[in-house]
């Protein structure tokens, strides 16, 4: 089985058997539509409502064995067990695992170590030895974080991103272990002072502290593919502005204001008939804003400024950019609109929570919503949908 | 100066949460109190009563007439708790080859039995050929009168 990415685009999750039969990770489904029938594997289109509340009854479940929870991704969280000294870890950890799945149906793994960047690696050793670690690891002795290290390819280390990875290999530096024996200087210096964080972290010394408030983003990007190519401007500025207000909901949602935005265009890479043409342009706005109507302005502005007619586009975005904090945002001398804004903002958010999204638009959206995403292999939105719940006979 | 010191920031106040403005409902100079106020309780929620643990609920649609002796009527929701655990004689959704069904729980000393409330249709023994999963216990059924 695959998911694939909004749009069905390209493969973001695999079944082992998927992997198993060697499809890649980001493979383009296009690509593969032979190989997904020769091996009769099933694909799936991304079904985000069904996936965010599985995720959240599995944290919720995990909030109740410790207060202190970093939620890392949708699929991963750290607990912090501070205190809890004298329990037997790998029992609770044990216990844990089959509740989540008695509860929830969903198969986790638990990695219990001494620090962060290595309890991902025991997470890593439980997954991939459940037969005989039941799904729970615990590097609690020297011996076992010695021998977990030296298990661990380099490039598998939580936070050695490809560029390092790719320099230490050719330095011989090929496992956990050899990194952790490098000079603390060298380390410091070449990967900064998060590349000496995570070495303490490997060697039992926890660095990399739990985040349990999840930092306000620096930017926001809305970024879709097309289903059918476009080549009309107006349907582009149609798209632009759709993007454009996605993304200032969720700069409101997190209290923020952008000081910059960046728009883009491109065609179809993947079609060697097509003109090829790729083009943005970044444009700093007047003052920081959270308004649909200053944010499109400036996104039509850009939009303008880049468009070539005679191009069939396959894909555009928007990046809103410089993000603030609306509570200490400059304000300037000759800003009239804000506090109208600010106001007829909040409503619309409202009223988008509450009647759902896309009800109220701009102009230049399209008023008919013939915008779909591709979702051609959707599965049922078991759990927030009541007309899409199992059927028992 | 530096740079920064040039700078003024303004904090504006934070108007999307009016947690600490209570609306005094009843106006607070004159008149007579209400006197239901004191005994305010929050008001009757099915949800409340019927969902026992949020993170374990999951719901279902009833498709044909096997469980009908039991109340379960083609088109009846189900309200399934998985956090139960699966015992003798309770009614659950079970996960049968490939296919959702609810029955009775029969659990006999060497096999079990899912049973159905309907004589048109036969009891289901389960053996080792089967893949048997017990997906959740039914506790309640919603129907529509």
């Amino acid at each position: 089985m695959v998911i694939l990415s909004n749009n069905d685009g390209c493969v973001i999750a695999r079944s082992n058997e998927a992997k198993a039969l060697g499809i890649p990770m980001g493979a383009p489904a296009f690509k593969f539509r032979n190989e997904f029938k020769k091996h009769n594997i099933r694909v799936f289109s991304s079904n985000y409502p069904l996936y965010g509340d599985m995720s959240h009854r599995v944290m919720k479940i995990l909030e109740t064995y410790t207060p202190n929870v970093e939620i890392y991704s949708i699929d991963e969280a750290f607990l912090k067990f501070e205190g809890f000294d004298y329990f037997d870890l790998n029992a609770k950890g044990l216990k844990m695992r089959k509740q989540v799945r008695k509860w929830t149906g969903i198969p986790v793994s638990v990695g219990l170590a001494p620090s962060k960047a290595l309890a991902k690696i025991a997470n890593k050793i439980a997954k991939k030895f459940d037969k005989r670690t039941q799904g729970v690891y615990c590097i609690d002795s020297d011996e076992k974080r010695l021998k977990a290290l030296k298990w661990t390819p380099i490039e598998d280390v939580w936070g050695v991103g490809r560029q390092h990875a790719k320099r230490l290999q050719a330095m011989q530096i090929k496992t956990a272990l050899d990194f952790v024996n490098l000079p603390d200087e060298w380390v410091k210096k070449q990967m900064s002072i998060l590349g000496l964080r995570l070495k303490r972290d490997l060697e039992g010394v926890p660095s990399i502290q739990l985040e349990e408030v999840t930092p306000a983003k620096k930017s926001i990007a809305v970024t879709r593919s097309f289903k059918n190519l476009l080549n009309i401007y107006n349907s582009l500025e149609e798209r632009i502005t759709t993007y454009t207000l996605l993304g200032a909901e969720k700069l409101r949602k997190q209290k923020s204001c952008a000081t910059a935005l960046h728009v883009f265009v491109r065609s179809n890479p993947f079609d060697p008939n097509a003109t090829q043409y790729r083009n943005g342009c970044t444009l700093t706005l007047p003052h920081a804003t959270d308004s649909n109507f200053v944010l499109n302005r400036y996104a039509l502005m850009g939009l303008r400024s880049i468009f070539k007619p005679g191009i069939e586009y396959k894909k555009a975005g928007v990046i809103l950019l410089g993000l603030t904090p609306s509570s200490s945002r400059q304000i300037t001398l000759f800003e009239q609109d804000t506090a109208k804004h600010t106001a007829l903002m909040q409503t619309l958010d409202k009223i988008h929570r509450r009647y759902g999204p896309h009800r109220m638009k701009l102009a230049s959206q399209d008023l008919k919503q013939t915008w779909k995403m591709k979702r051609e292999h959707l599965s049922n939105r078991f759990t927030t949908e009541i007309n899409e719940i199992i059927s028992v006979k | 100066m530096s740079d920064k010191k040039d700078k003024i920031i303004f904090f504006q106040p934070d108007q999307e949460l009016g947690k600490s403005s209570f609306l005094a409902q009843e106006g607070i100079s004159a008149g007579f109190p209400s006197p239901a106020d004191d005994f305010k309780e929050l008001r009757i929620s099915i949800d409340r009563e019927v969902v026992k643990n949020e993170e374990a609920t999951f719901y279902a649609r009833v498709s044909g007439e096997s469980m009908q002796g039991a109340g379960l009527d083609d088109g009846d929701l189900l309200v399934i708790d998985r956090s139960l655990e699966p015992q003798d004689n309770k009614i659950a959704v079970c996960f049968i080859d490939g296919e959702f069904t609810v029955k009775r729980l029969k659990v006999e000393q060497d096999c079990v039995y899912l049973m159905p409330e309907n004589s048109k249709y036969k009891p289901i023994k389960v053996t080792e050929d089967n893949e048997l999963i017990i997906w959740g216990v039914v506790t309640y059924v919603v129907k529509k009168v």
